[in-house]
């Protein structure tokens, strides 16, 4: 993703991630300068410094202007490109890293709390948990119960549709998979491709993965599978990909392919009838065509999770083992978690939620209302597989097996067989 | 019995020392380190941060076994290979020595031949993809096909190797091309007064001249074959069916959690491939000189 995938999916839009890095770096560079120059009266707490990955111009402009309104320290930002950050989190954590760090909430937070390279912020959290819901507390928990991570903004998944092209034919979003398969059956009657699919870029497959196996078998076992807890030859895992087998026949062909950007635009062009992807969908769509999209939740298929959990990623900040500024870096993450810092960000980026609760939701845009609200609904929030799970577990063995089985969906058991012999290799 | 030894001066050593050790340094801190650290972390499990612990060959056993793109990048190096030695090469020659003909308009074609060289194969990965994509390529636009050129696990090595393939071309054409307006005339002449047909001429009088370029046209397809990489990296990051062994090492050393042990056993698989072409190469010239 782009292993460099996952949230670099909205900078897959922008191609040439090369040619993009380097403006962005120098652009770091130039912004390297205290952000609220002659407020040093008032910055009682010195310099705090912020490594960012915010190298889209839109991420970027609201993390500045979220930062304008931080006053008790001068805030120094370094901006890299958001592709190379995450590649270099390993090398950039051992060096010389910035105070405060972007970062995502899960198993990927949780993988370097372990080595001992982010700082315990739990006193941080008595001051602002208040204003988040049980489900964000334990995204930003690491698995020696101290909290690390300051959730920021999020966006769910769902299955998108155009509510013009469904009120014209008479669709109505299914609750069950058995209905989910009759409407699939009556789009493809109608002359549509049901379900749009890509995954030439590895990850948007997993998405798929990830709901079919929650709905199927519990978060719980979603997770503990992810950790590598659990035998990927399980009947359970198997129950999976039988189901998703099954629904084969109604996604769009050729997905290994396909970008999810060209899946995409086929739903704005109303040749395919829905599409499960992240709230990010709307980027395909032309300003004038937004109000145009709705989505479901995807349908329930074993009733005794019925539609408990979704995928909704969250992006955050987190404090480096080496802050030099610890006392500073605790008070701008206080500021970060306050619900009007993360409502700032939300009215720039219309793909993006605030973490909060407390956030303003009066001046979200339609879609930003529905998202919100599904997931209050949601009483477990996944993280996506590869936020989930060891990075080295995604990327080197999840993309290429679920390629493998998107490209050949009928050989499933020596499919497992490989995930499980190889998973024993790395979670060792 | 004296052994006659013969004395450096304290000039001769600086100069010894200064010429021949920095070459050294240069060579080991460069060279021979870097492969050296890459065989010993082959045998370790490694993530770059946590405590290195020594596993032996257990991780060329999981690369043999369980790890279904090894093969699958070897298979694809050795196709690459293949593909370009035995097609895009000679193909080259081929369009070098119709060029040489003086045909009518020879510049024009030699220009568009030898265009695609200045591409990056990273560029020519994007033009690749505007051609064959299957919802919006020229490919299926023209044809009418509905083929998944890029997807299709089947095919998308041989469509991709054909677009590296078109850059290859033009590289070896004007090489050849050079090595051609090279040769003696005379030759020629004399050949076709002994009654020598044309490709008589060719395969038993030119070819033969042009040695010196056949081996640097030998050696450049070896490395364009084995460091390849851009070109897949830039259609799907060498995923799907187009693994090669560079990208596996890099996807799996470069990363967020890496497996620098693992990535390093394939980064020595991938030596002792270029290791074996270049021993054959060498002993092969020294043969000759001797």
């Amino acid at each position: 993703m782009n292993q460099r995938m996952p949230i670099s999916r909205r900078n897959l839009i922008l191609g040439a991630a090369a040619t993009f890095g380097v403006p962005a770096v120098l652009a770091g560079c130039g912004s390297d300068q205290p952000a609220t120059p002659g407020k040093a009266s008032g910055s009682s707490l010195g310099t705090v410094t912020i490594g960012s990955n915010a190298s889209d111009e839109v991420p970027k402009k609201s993390l500045a202007s979220v930062l304008e309104s931080f006053t008790s320290a001068q805030v120094k930002i370094n901006t890299v490109d958001h592709n190379t950050f995450q590649e270099n989190i390993n090398r950039y954590l051992r060096g010389t890293p910035e105070d405060v760090f972007t970062w995502f909430a899960g198993y990927r937070m949780q993988f370097f709390a372990e080595q001992g390279l982010a700082t315990d912020i739990s006193d941080v959290w008595r001051d602002i948990g208040g204003g988040y819901t049980p489900a964000f507390k334990a995204a930003s928990t690491g698995s020696d119960g101290k909290q690390y991570f300051v959730p920021f903004t999020y966006y769910p998944w769902a299955v998108f549709y155009r509510k013009s092209l469904w009120a014209e034919k008479g669709y109505e979003p299914p609750a069950t998979l058995d209905e989910f398969t009759a409407l699939a059956r009556k789009m493809k009657a109608d002359g549509l491709i049901p379900v749009a699919f890509a995954d030439k870029d590895g990850w948007p497959a997993m998405g798929t993965f990830d709901i079919i196996n929650m709905r199927t078998n519990g978060y719980d076992f979603h997770i503990s599978l992810m950790a590598g807890k659990e035998s990927w030859t399980d009947p359970r895992v198997r129950q999976v990909f039988d189901t998703w087998r099954g629904l084969m026949e109604f996604h769009q062909p050729a997905a290994l392919g396909r970008t999810w950007q060209e899946a995409a635009q086929s739903l704005q062009q109303k040749k395919t009838g829905m599409y499960l992807l992240g709230m990010f969908v709307a980027q395909q769509f032309p300003e004038s065509e937004r109000d145009d999209i709705d989505f479901f939740t995807f349908p329930e298929i074993n009733p005794a999770y019925g539609t408990d959990s979704i995928d909704a990623p969250i992006d955050g900040y987190m404090i480096s083992a080496k802050a030099k500024n610890a006392e500073g870096a605790k008070a701008l993450l206080k500021h970060l978690a306050q619900a009007s810092s993360q409502n700032i960000a939300t009215k720039l980026d219309p793909g993006t939620l605030a973490a909060s609760s407390e956030a303003d939701t009066s001046g979200y845009s339609a879609l930003q209302k529905r998202g919100a609200e599904l997931v209050s609904k949601a009483s477990h929030i996944a993280q996506f597989l590869d936020r989930d799970t060891r990075p080295d577990f995604a990327s080197t063995v999840m993309i290429p097996s679920l390629q493998s089985f998107v490209g050949k969906p009928n050989e499933i058991d020596s499919l497992l067989t490989g995930i499980e012999k190889q998973k024993a290799n790395i979670f060792r | 019995m004296a052994v006659k030894t013969r004395r450096y001066s304290a000039r001769d050593v600086t100069i010894l020392v200064i010429g021949l050790g920095v070459a050294i340094v240069v060579n080991v801190g460069l060279i021979w380190g870097p492969t050296l650290a890459s065989v010993g972390l082959s045998g370790t499990d490694w993530n770059g941060i946590g405590p290195i612990e020594w596993i032996g060959g257990q991780n060329y056993a999981d690369l043999a076994d369980e790890y279904p793109p090894f093969w699958s990048a070897v298979r694809n190096n050795l196709l690459w290979l293949g593909f370009l030695g035995l097609i895009a090469t000679p193909f080259g020659l081929f369009c070098a020595v119709l060029l040489d003909r003086r045909l009518r308009l020879s510049r024009v074609y030699q220009s568009a031949l030898y265009m695609p060289v200045v591409l990056s194969l990273a560029v020519v990965g994007f033009i690749a993809q505007l051609v064959y994509s299957s919802d919006y390529g020229v490919l299926n636009a023209v044809s009418g096909l509905t083929v998944d050129w890029l997807g299709d696990r089947s095919i998308n090595i041989w469509v991709v190797m054909v677009a590296a393939g078109w850059r290859h071309v033009g590289y070896v054409m004007i090489i050849y091309l050079a090595g051609l307006k090279a040769v003696d005339p005379a030759l020629k002449e004399a050949a076709a007064i002994d009654g020598a047909s044309e490709s008589q001429t060719f395969f038993r009088v030119v070819f033969p001249t042009l040695r010196p370029i056949n081996v640097i046209v030998l050696v450049i397809t070896v490395i364009e074959a084995l460091r390849a990489f851009d070109i897949v990296y830039a259609i799907n990051r060498g995923r799907n069916g187009l693994e090669l062994l560079s990208v596996l090492v890099t996807e799996n050393i470069v990363g967020e959690a890496s497996r620098i042990g693992f990535g390093s056993a394939i980064a020595v698989i991938l030596l002792a491939i270029s290791l074996g072409f270049i021993v054959t190469y060498l002993s092969q010239l020294f043969r000759e000189e001797r």
